[in-house]
C-alpha cells in the first residue's frame, strides 16, 4: 500500500522521534519509518545526559536551549523516561583545570547559566568516591540525566498520540518527495527527512557524517556511589581530537544505583564488537578518578556509534542538493541533549517560521572547516 | 552430612550442614535474596551462577551470588529485605 504524508522520517532513534512529535503537533500528516524499535540504535547505547557545553557559541546556544526544552517538558515525562535532576561536575585534576574551571564558570555565567566552582574540599564532600588529590570541579546544577531509549518511546507516544504513523522498514531510498522501503512499498512525502544518524550517510550521498564509536559498562547497583553525572575536563581535550582513539572519565549514576561508565571514541572503527583494549583503557581512566570502582561488578558492556560531522556541529534542515529533503542528523554525543532543539529547529523551517536561536550554525548548506585542538 | 555449622542471616543464626551454599541457607531462614528494581522478590533460579537473581551481601561483600558461595562458620550475611542493594 502506497501512502503520500507531509512528512516522511528515515530514523526513529531519539531524534527522530522528537521530530515526529514536533510536526505531528504542528499539524502535520507524520510518517516516521524505523528498521527496529524506536529508539533502539545509537539512542539506546548512549548515556543520556541532558548537558550544555561550550566547545562553540553555537554549540552552547543549541545544548541550552535544549536543556530548556527537557526542564519545561519534564514534569510530563512518564516515570520510565527516569529524568533525574542529578546536575554534573566537570572534575579538574589540577591548577590547570581549575584555569579551565573559572574560564568555564564566567562564559556560562554571562550566558544566564548557573554554575558553582567546587574547591578540593566541596568536590570530595560532593563525591567521596573520588580520589584525593584532585583539585576540584565546576557543578552545572541544571543538567540531568534520563534514559534514553524510553525517552525516544515517549516521544513517538507524543507523535502518535497527535496522529503520526510508525512504520517499520529499511529505508533503501531517501529522496526528496519520497521514501522508498527494502519490500518496495514507496511512501510519498511533501517533505522526507534524514534522521538516520550514523547511517545518514549511507541513505544521502555526500552528507559528511562519519561514524564514531563509543563504548560504555553498566555496573551492578551500588546506590549513593555517585551522585552526579562526573565527567573529566580533560575530556574537553579528548573528546575534541579528532584523529587518535580517546578515553575520558565519564560517570553517570542511575536511578537504580546502577553506574554508566564512559566513554571512549574512535574512528574507523566499524566493528560492533568490544575493543578489549580501548575498553580497559577506558576503565583504567575511570579508576584513576575513582578508585573505589575497581571492585564493583559489571554486568553489560556494549558499543554504539555516534553520527561526528567535521565541525561538531548537527545538521539541520534543507539539504542543498535536493530541496524537500531535510537532514537532523550528525549529533556526535549530543543527540538526547539535542534532540528536542532539532525538532523544534526542523519544524520551524520547514513550517517557515521563526526560530528562538539562529540557526545558521546548523544549516546543511554551511561549508565546514574542520577543527583540532 | 553430619557436620552442622552457624551462619548469620540477616542477624538470625542458621544451622545449615557444612558444604551448604549461602542459598541454601537463605532458603532455609525462610528469606528471599533480594529486590528487583520495581520491587519484586527475588532468590534462587539457575542455581548455577549465571542469572545472578541470588545475589545478597556477604561480610560487607555487596551482590555476591549466593548459589556459588559455600556456608563458612560465622558468615553474616544480609538480603534485600535488611537493606542489601
Amino acid at each position: 500500500m502506497n501512502r503520500t504524508f507531509d512528512v516522511a522520517i528515515a530514523g526513529g532513534g531519539i531524534v527522530g522521534a522528537a521530530c515526529a512529535a514536533e510536526c505531528a503537533r504542528a499539524g502535520m500528516s507524520v510518517a516516521l519509518v524505523e528498521r527496529e524499535l524506536v529508539g533502539s540504535g545509537a539512542t539506546a547505547a548512549g548515556m543520556g545526559h541532558i548537558v550544555v557545553m561550550d566547545d562553540s557559541a553555537a554549540q552552547f546556544a543549541l545544548t541550552r536551549f535544549s536543556q530548556r526544552l527537557w526542564h519545561e517538558m519534564s514534569a510530563e515525562l512518564p516515570s520510565m523516561v527516569e529524568f533525574e535532576p542529578t546536575g554534573t561536575i566537570w572534575v579538574a585534576a589540577d591548577d590547570d583545570e581549575m584555569v579551565e574551571v573559572r574560564r568555564k564558570h564566567e562564559y556560562y555565567a554571562a550566558r544566564g547559566v548557573r554554575t558553582e566552582i567546587l574547591d578540593q574540599h566541596s568536590l570530595r564532600e560532593a563525591e567521596p568516591n573520588l580520589r584525593l588529590g584532585l583539585a576540584g570541579g565546576l557543578l552545572a546544577p541544571e543538567d540531568a540525566v534520563v534514559y534514553p531509549p524510553c525517552a525516544a518511546l515517549y516521544f513517538w507516544k507524543r507523535a502518535r498520540d497527535a496522529g503520526a504513523t510508525l512504520i517499520s522498514g529499511t529505508v533503501a531510498k531517501l529522496e526528496a518527495g519520497s521514501l522508498q522501503l527494502a519490500e518496495g512499498t514507496v511512501i510519498a512525502a511533501g517533505v522526507t527527512v534524514n534522521a538516520a544518524g550514523a547511517r545518514a550517510s549511507e541513505l544521502t550521498a555526500g552528507v559528511k557524517i562519519r561514524k564514531r564509536k563509543g563504548h560504555l559498562l553498566i555496573t551492578d547497583r551500588y546506590p549513593e556511589f555517585v551522585r552526579h553525572q562526573l565527567v573529566e575536563l580533560g575530556y574537553l581535550k579528548s573528546a575534541h581530537s579528532v584523529t587518535s582513539d580517546s578515553v575520558a572519565f565519564n560517570v553517570q549514576p542511575r536511578r537504580t544505583g546502577q553506574l554508566l561508565i564512559g566513554s571512549s571514541r574512535q574512528y574507523d572503527n566499524e566493528s560492533k564488537n568490544i575493543d578489549h583494549d580501548i575498553l580497559q583503557r577506558m576503565l583504567e581512566r575511570a579508576c584513576a578518578f575513582m578508585p573505589g570502582i575497581g571492585p564493583l561488578s559489571s554486568i553489560r558492556a556494549w558499543t554504539g556509534f555516534r553520527a561526528a560531522t567535521p565541525d561538531k556541529l548537527p545538521l539541520i534542515g534543507p539539504w542543498p542538493e535536493s530541496p524537500g529533503l531535510f537532514l537532523a542528523t550528525g549529533h556526535e554525543g549530543l543527540g538526547i541533549t539535542t534532540s528536542l532543539a532539532t525538532a523544534r529547529l526542523l519544524v520551524d523551517q520547514i513550517a517557515g517560521r521563526p526560530s528562538e536561536i539562529a540557526i545558521q550554525p546548523y544549516l546543511p548548506s554551511r561549508s565546514f572547516t574542520e577543527s583540532h585542538v | 552430612m553430619s557436620e552442622e555449622i552457624s551462619i548469620q542471616v540477616n542477624g538470625r543464626a542458621i544451622m545449615v550442614p557444612a558444604g551448604a551454599t549461602v542459598a541454601v541457607a537463605v532458603t532455609m531462614a525462610g528469606d528471599v535474596c533480594r529486590t528487583s528494581v520495581s520491587g519484586e522478590a527475588r532468590g534462587v533460579l539457575c542455581g548455577m551462577g549465571i542469572c545472578f537473581e541470588c545475589r545478597v551481601m556477604i561480610n560487607g561483600h555487596t551482590h555476591c551470588r549466593s548459589c556459588q558461595i559455600l556456608c563458612a562458620p560465622g558468615m553474616e550475611v544480609v538480603t534485600g529485605k535488611s537493606g542489601a542493594p
